[in-house]
């Protein structure tokens, strides 16, 4: 079994021209989790994944995996698979040969080819020139191209674009899995919620640079408790409030009580009397957490 | 080394697993054919009296002027069919671009110097290929139709088969200026209009203009059809170009072919092989 390797970007920076799309990114990806990279579009998750495999050089930094450098590795594609866009692919070309010429240029047995291309669901159409791929087998045959040289990480960059939801589901089990054995998998994302129930960290950033990294549940956090309360007797509720200094607010659906100790609004009804016809918290969600990031709003 | 193996093998399994290589020397072998049985029955007719000089309106006097007429006639595959292998080596180099294969490709062979070296080494390989298909059609029809007419084919000439040689290493080095073209110019459709203006158009007018004048003639022997030309041996170009100076030696062609071949892809190295893929 593969084993995987930490990735690590040191200082990343990476200026076009006069503009700066990465700026000083530092963070690690560690085995043996699924960790996204999430960003809104143009953040610089696609050229930070660039740079980290060669494609792209920074203007200064270094990303590595276990230490070195991917244009260091001995034979790359036994060590780090990469799916970067759907349309890397010669139109003309079937999926075995594809795959095939680079499992020439890597040294991997051609057996790989078709193991692979069974292992991502399309051994059907090996046979059929990608031109008339749709965009989801294209997704496909891009992770196809990762697997080839089994490798110990995975780096995929908005793998889940462009596939239906039996894809998606499929793809969500593939990420849990690969994990699960040990591999290193960052995957990069603009929406949380679609690799929110995959990834175990997030790595978030925006407009170039580092705004959150930590686990999943780093995000689950109430930026501005809130508890929502309500009752037919709306008046004797708020007095009961009142006398015992909490403060409120009237919203749409009742009273918004600036506590999130629930339990305590139910004992202060419950003393005086007043029948509750609602009561729960409002929690922030993850994507309020992670648009509230993004958005550069505040930081956590 | 043995990742430049892998590379080269990997660029074999390119050209060979799309269909414009067979396209491509289908459609040479029909033309070069084409020219080489129809010139060269035009030429062995006039030059054999079978064809009077008058009915061709050739003003006369010109019948003895083609020299010897086998090396001309076999000379297409190369004079005539060099920009086949351009258009190959040109295609294999801006199709890694225009379908961005060159992702897989880097991540797969991460140092670029090896794939372009890798590339360069197979398209020579393949446009020496090309130019034996080019040669069946000149040798194969032209020599058939010489025969036809009375004509000596000199098959067994060896002059025949140094000139077959040289072609095969003409073409191959047209692949090889393909491939440098390619990284110089990456947009496919730029390199295709290229190709096709300056080997069909610009470079013969460039070749007749630089004729007249014995200073300019030296000049065009520079020009990369002349030199591959030299390289050959003979063309239908020495021929309907007035001579006022002496080709270059065949070794020169071949140099200045290669020179062409090493400063384009040296260049295109630098200018876009080499860059961010994006």
């Amino acid at each position: 079994m593969p084993t995987g390797a930490v990735i690590e970007f040191t200082n990343i920076s990476k200026r076009f021209g006069g503009i700066a799309a990465v700026n000083d990114l530092s963070f690690t990806v560690e085995p043996g989790r699924v960790t996204g990279f999430l960003g809104p579009n143009g953040a610089g998750k696609t050229t930070s994944l660039r740079i980290l495999l060669g494609l792209v050089g920074a203007t200064s930094g270094t990303a590595t995996f276990g230490g070195v450098r991917y244009r260091d590795l001995p034979n790359p594609l036994t060590t780090v698979g990469a799916a970067l866009e759907a349309a890397s692919f010669h139109p003309g070309r079937t999926a075995r040969s594809h795959l095939g010429v680079y499992a020439i240029a890597a040294g991997i047995p051609r057996t790989r080819v078709l193991a692979v291309l069974a292992q991502v669901g399309l051994a059907a159409h090996a046979a059929q020139r990608v031109g008339g791929y749709s965009l989801g087998m294209r997704q496909r045959l891009g992770l196809a191209y990762a697997l080839l040289g089994n490798p110990g990480v995975l780096v995929l960059d908005e793998p889940i674009n462009g596939l239906d939801p039996e894809g998606i589901r499929w793809i969500r089990g593939f990420l849990r899995d690969m994990a699960a054995e040990g591999r290193t998998v960052l995957v990069s994302s603009h929406l949380l919620s679609e690799v929110q129930q995959s990834v175990d960290d997030v790595v978030i950033i925006a407009r170039g640079e580092l705004v959150h990294r930590g686990p999943l549940s780093s995000l689950d956090t109430d930026a501005a408790p809130q508890t929502i309360v309500d009752s037919p007797d709306r008046d004797a509720l708020a007095a009961a409030l009142t006398a015992a200094g909490i403060t409120f607010s009237i919203g749409r659906t009742g009273l918004l009580a600036a506590t999130s100790d629930a339990a305590l609004l139910g004992h202060l009804a419950f003393t005086a009397g007043v029948e509750l016809s609602v009561l729960h918290r409002q929690k922030s969600g993850l994507e309020d957490s992670f648009l509230a990031l993004v958005g550069g709003s505040h930081t956590l | 080394m043995t990742s430049f193996l892998r590379s080269v093998a990997a660029e074999f399994a390119k050209v060979f697993t799309t269909r414009l290589w067979w396209i491509l020397a289908l459609v040479l072998f029909c033309y070069i054919g084409l020219l080489a049985g129809g010139l060269g029955a035009l030429f062995a007719g006039i030059q054999t009296g079978v064809i009077s000089p008058d009915t061709v309106n050739t003003g006369g006097g010109a019948a003895t002027a083609f020299g010897s007429l086998p090396p001309l006639v076999y000379s297409f595959a190369s004079s005539v069919g060099y920009v086949f292998p351009v258009l190959l080596g040109a295609l294999a180099t801006t199709g890694e671009f225009r379908h961005q294969t060159l992702t897989p490709t880097f991540l797969a062979t991460p140092r670029r110097g090896v794939v372009l070296g890798a590339k360069t080494v197979t398209l020579v390989v393949i446009g020496a290929g090309l130019g034996i298909v080019a040669l069946a059609a000149s040798v194969g029809i032209g020599g058939a139709v010489l025969s036809a007419f009375g004509v000596d084919a000199l098959l067994l000439d060896s002059q025949t088969w140094l000139l077959a040689a040289r072609t095969l290493l003409a073409m191959g080095l047209w692949a090889a200026i393909g491939v440098g073209l390619g990284v110089l110019v990456p947009n496919q459709v730029a390199s295709i209009v290229i190709v096709l203006a300056f080997t069909q158009f610009v470079e013969p007018l460039l070749r007749l203009a630089s004729s007249f004048l014995e200073i300019t003639a030296k000049i065009g022997n520079f020009l990369p059809g002349s030199a591959s030309d030299a390289l050959v041996g003979a063309s239908v170009f020495a021929v309907a170009n007035a001579a006022t100076v002496a080709p270059l030696d065949w070794w020169q062609g071949g140099l200045v072919l290669l020179g062409y071949a090493l400063v384009a892809t040296v260049i295109g190295y630098a200018a876009s092989w080499k860059k961010d893929v994006t």
